[in-house]
């Protein structure tokens, strides 16, 4: 079969439905693909919803004020996993201790905005889009990096969210990221006889940009990208362990797409239940043993395979929580929070920055020491190889841990 | 110019679509008739008034954790309630075009705080005020607990102004960004100083004691100004009345706004001292707004696409929390704007996963099938979720609607043809594809099931 280009494919309205299955535009970027396979790099992005208490996650011990203001919620040594003379990890993280001591992780403190927002919806947005507090963007970040027409960024699996919805954070104006929880099921909700005839039927006028184009346009780039993923994924059988959780079986399924060579540059999943008002050690313990498991058993995979050198993690929350506890043995909405880094080519492992000042809160809050968009600078920057301003509307200095 | 198609397309933009005895019944109405008929339609006021209770006014200082919890439970139930209240109500009202209005206004006047019986007094003062006067409804919502609590005016005191409220009345509410400057925000923010609502009874309080009475300068005028001053000020710039246009012309008739159409927009609202009535009545009137460029052109929000298949086909819902979760998947929560703008709407709607479940969701509704999608828990559900210990919200599986496939059979007439049938449903037209579909597909139900799958059918 020729090769076409894109344009033509679109025209090209009698193509037998066999050959269709295989949309043959795709055709070079898979040649491509296996010769550019080693030095791909991915982005894993994982959002811990809800406002992760980062104070009992990397439990600042080495600071007296951490145990006065939270009697009775505080976790003591020595069931601390100890990372300094300051700073040590929950229990329920663990199993981050042996990637941690491989150097594969990295801690940066006290990251946030000015003016912070205790709203989750508003907070969330913020992270979601990189805007300033005061600033209401409709486009997510890694939508506008979709957007920048990069080398990289041309299709909608460029950015995949392993979930049932897509993020703002993945929506751009001209550009769309894909949420695939299940590579087959798209697949097979896509090949609807019906859904199939109208995509391949489709004529030049419903291309042109009207909505109704745009409409057609997202309808064909689905029903094309469901089949490139789940051509390509099922390629690669993950044989590593995950745990049985829903953040393992996300990772899991990331495992699968990168190692089966998707091009994607960008995976984004999620997990529920930070929100930790009331009883805090117990809900916030689960989730973290949750978190730590699946994203260790990610990590070692990845190593296993080859591909953690390609590979950066980066985790966060719409914001942190209060320094003080409440009286219900939980906390309330905070603002500047860690975020945590994973990878095999970490330039700087370990913790990245002194530890929150415990001492100088405003109204009780953490105060931030770095922008949180600095974090994305620095992976725009040097992991996605885009200059951070095309993408974040200013020019944003960075930071140095990869 | 066909009659009936314009008809069609002034209840598929001032409502939720036209069922086809309607159109039959009217298609020989003119369209001045069709716009009266509307009005008087949505003459009755409808509140929500299904929340008794204000659990932010419950007196009883020491909770356990337990109580906390059910607290929490309580509100998540309160805020259930209310999105099925204001979805059953849009399923069943003839009130369309008040309706219609006040997802306009819920939208601009976004608001999300987590007191249910906050949005509820909200809410029913956009619906009262919907068609009414643009200015008393500004005031209104201003002054309501959910705008102050959201926007902070309760923190706004002599001294240490919060400028939050200042700030979105001019950007978002009224002026739009470019017509005022940071002076005008401090300075106005002084004088709402002292809007605040009291915590024992949830009504508003002017605080004479937190009111700063000194001097502000606000758009070059100096004075002692209260906050009606600031609101009276800003109304009578006519830059309000061509931003409310813009908004409503984006949301009425194009996401391409026109300037000329709009100014016109703008002299009668502005003329009319802000009634809402008039300015309506100028667009379902005007020529342009049957443009065929105008025409099945709008992306319809979640909320419209549920809410019309509903209407169209009188789906009638064992379990409404279904409809709650597709707003969730579709990314329309009620009562849930993302943010103080509002849903950014049109092309907005649209991505990969949305469109595939619009586009499935007709036959989960009409043909009894499964969801197998769950959506994401909004963030403000994450405290409910810590509560009860969840990681993700109930999933309705099955979803037990009930469309009343008999009355709507019945409304068709017999002689049509399927074509006729989806020109009908499908405001854009349709192509070749849809007709060979529905054609070659022998039973009737399947036909029209298929013509709501359509990425057609998602426009309005």
């Amino acid at each position: 079969m020729p090769i076409m280009k894109r344009r033509d494919f679109l025209k090209n309205t009698t193509l037998a439905s066999g050959a269709f299955l295989v949309p043959s535009f795709l055709k070079p970027f898979e040649a491509m693909a296996m010769s550019n396979l080693t030095g791909y790099k991915n982005l894993v992005i994982i959002q811990l919803s809800g406002g992760n208490d980062g104070l009992n996650t990397i439990i600042p011990f080495g600071n007296d004020i951490y145990y006065q203001k939270r009697k009775t919620i505080a976790v003591y040594q020595p069931n601390i996993i100890k990372l300094n003379d300051m700073q040590g990890l929950n229990p329920n993280l663990s199993a981050l201790k042996e990637i941690y001591d491989q150097g594969w992780m990295g801690i940066i403190n006290s990251v946030g905005y000015p003016n912070p927002d205790r709203s989750h919806f508003r907070s969330m947005d913020i992270w979601q889009t990189g805007s300033d507090a005061n600033q209401f963007l409709t486009t997510g970040w890694i939508g506008r990096y979709l957007d920048s027409n990069c080398s990289d960024c041309k299709n909608p699996y460029t950015a995949i969210e392993v979930d049932d919805t897509l993020s703002l954070a993945l929506k751009g104006a001209k550009m769309k990221g894909i949420a695939v929880q299940d590579p087959n099921k798209l697949y097979q909700a896509t090949r609807d006889p019906f859904f199939k005839d109208l995509v391949h039927d489709h004529c030049d006028a419903n291309l042109i940009e009207d909505n109704l184009g745009y409409l057609y346009k997202t309808m064909i780039e689905t029903y094309s990208s469901a089949d490139y993923i789940q051509r390509i994924s099922k390629t690669y059988t993950v044989n590593a362990e995950y745990p049985l959780t829903g953040l393992g079986n996300q990772l899991k399924t990331v495992s699968k797409f990168i190692n089966s060579g998707l091009q994607t540059r960008v995976y984004y999943v999620s997990l529920s239940g930070f929100d930790t008002h009331v009883g805090q050690q117990n809900q916030q313990g689960r989730q973290l043993k949750i978190f730590g498991d699946a994203v260790a058993a990610f990590i070692r995979d990845l190593k296993q395979s080859g591909k953690l050198d390609d590979t950066l993690v980066m985790t966060f929350s719409e914001f942190g929580r209060r320094v003080e506890q409440n009286a219900s043995n939980g906390t309330d909405h905070g603002t500047a929070n860690n975020i945590l880094i994973f990878g095999g080519k970490l330039k700087k492992a370990g913790v990245y920055n002194a530890a929150p000042d415990l001492s100088q809160l405003e109204n009780g809050d953490l105060k931030y020491q770095i922008d949180f968009r600095d974090v994305y600078a620095t992976l725009l920057d040097k992991w996605l190889n885009i200059n951070n301003s095309a993408v974040l509307n200013k020019n944003f200095i960075g930071l140095d841990f990869i | 110019m066909n009659n009936s198609r314009h008809i069609k397309h002034l209840y598929a933009r001032a409502g939720f679509g036209i069922r086809f005895e309607d159109l039959q019944d009217h298609e020989n109405w003119s369209i001045k008739k069709a716009v009266r008929k509307l009005f008087k339609a949505s003459e009755k006021q409808e509140p929500i008034n299904v929340l008794t209770e204000n659990i932010d006014l419950r007196n009883f200082p020491d909770k356990t954790d337990e109580e906390k919890k059910l607290i929490q439970e309580e509100r998540n139930k309160q805020n259930k309630t209310l999105n099925n209240a204001w979805t059953k109500q849009l399923n069943e009202t003839d009130a369309q075009l008040r309706q219609k209005m006040t997802l306009f206004w819920h939208n601009h006047f976004s608001c999300n705080i987590g007191n249910a019986w906050y949005e509820q007094q909200l809410n029913n003062i956009e619906r009262d005020n919907a068609l009414g006067n643009f200015k008393t409804l500004l005031i209104q919502v201003s002054q309501s607990p959910a705008m102050l609590q959201f926007l902070n005016n309760q923190q706004n005191q002599k001294g240490h102004p919060n400028e939050n409220f200042a700030r979105e009345l001019m950007e978002l509410f009224t002026l739009g960004r470019g017509y005022y400057t940071e002076q005008d925000i401090k300075e106005s923010a002084r004088s709402f100083t002292g809007w605040a609502f009291n915590n024992k009874t949830g009504n508003f309080v002017f605080r004479p004691r937190v009111h700063d009475e000194g001097i502000k300068t606000f758009m070059g005028k100096a004075s002692n100004f209260f906050g009606e001053d600031i609101i009276d000020s800003i109304v009578a710039n006519k830059q309000t009345a061509v931003f409310i246009s813009t908004k409503l012309y984006k949301y009425l008739v194009n996401d391409v706004p026109d300037a000329s159409h709009i100014n016109l927009m703008a002299d009668v609202f502005y003329r009319s001292n802000y009634e809402i009535k008039p300015l309506l009545e100028f667009i379902f009137t005007a020529d342009w707004f049957y443009e065929d460029k105008n025409i099945g052109n709008l992306v319809k929000s979640p909320v419209e696409l549920l809410i019309g298949l509903n209407r169209q086909f009188y789906i009638n819902y064992q379990n409404p929390d279904v409809l709650l979760q597709f707003q969730r998947t579709l990314g329309q929560v009620l009562f849930r704007p993302p943010n103080v703008a509002g849903w950014p709407g049109g092309k907005n709607w649209i991505d990969s996963s949305s469109l595939m479940y619009r586009m499935k969701i007709p036959s989960i509704l009409l043909n009894a099938g499964v969801i197998d999608f769950t959506g994401k828990a909004n963030p403000e559900d994450e405290a409910y979720l810590a509560a009860v210990r969840k990681q993700q919200l109930n999933v309705i599986k099955r979803v037990q609607a009930q469309p009343d496939w008999e009355k709507f059979l019945l409304g068709i007439p017999k002689d049509i043809s399927k074509e006729q049938i989806a020109a009908f449903m499908l405001e854009p037209g349709i192509n070749k594809t849809i007709t060979k579909e529905i054609n070659r597909t022998l039973d009737m139900k399947a036909s029209i099931i298929q013509i709501v799958s359509t990425p057609e059918y998602q426009l309005c």
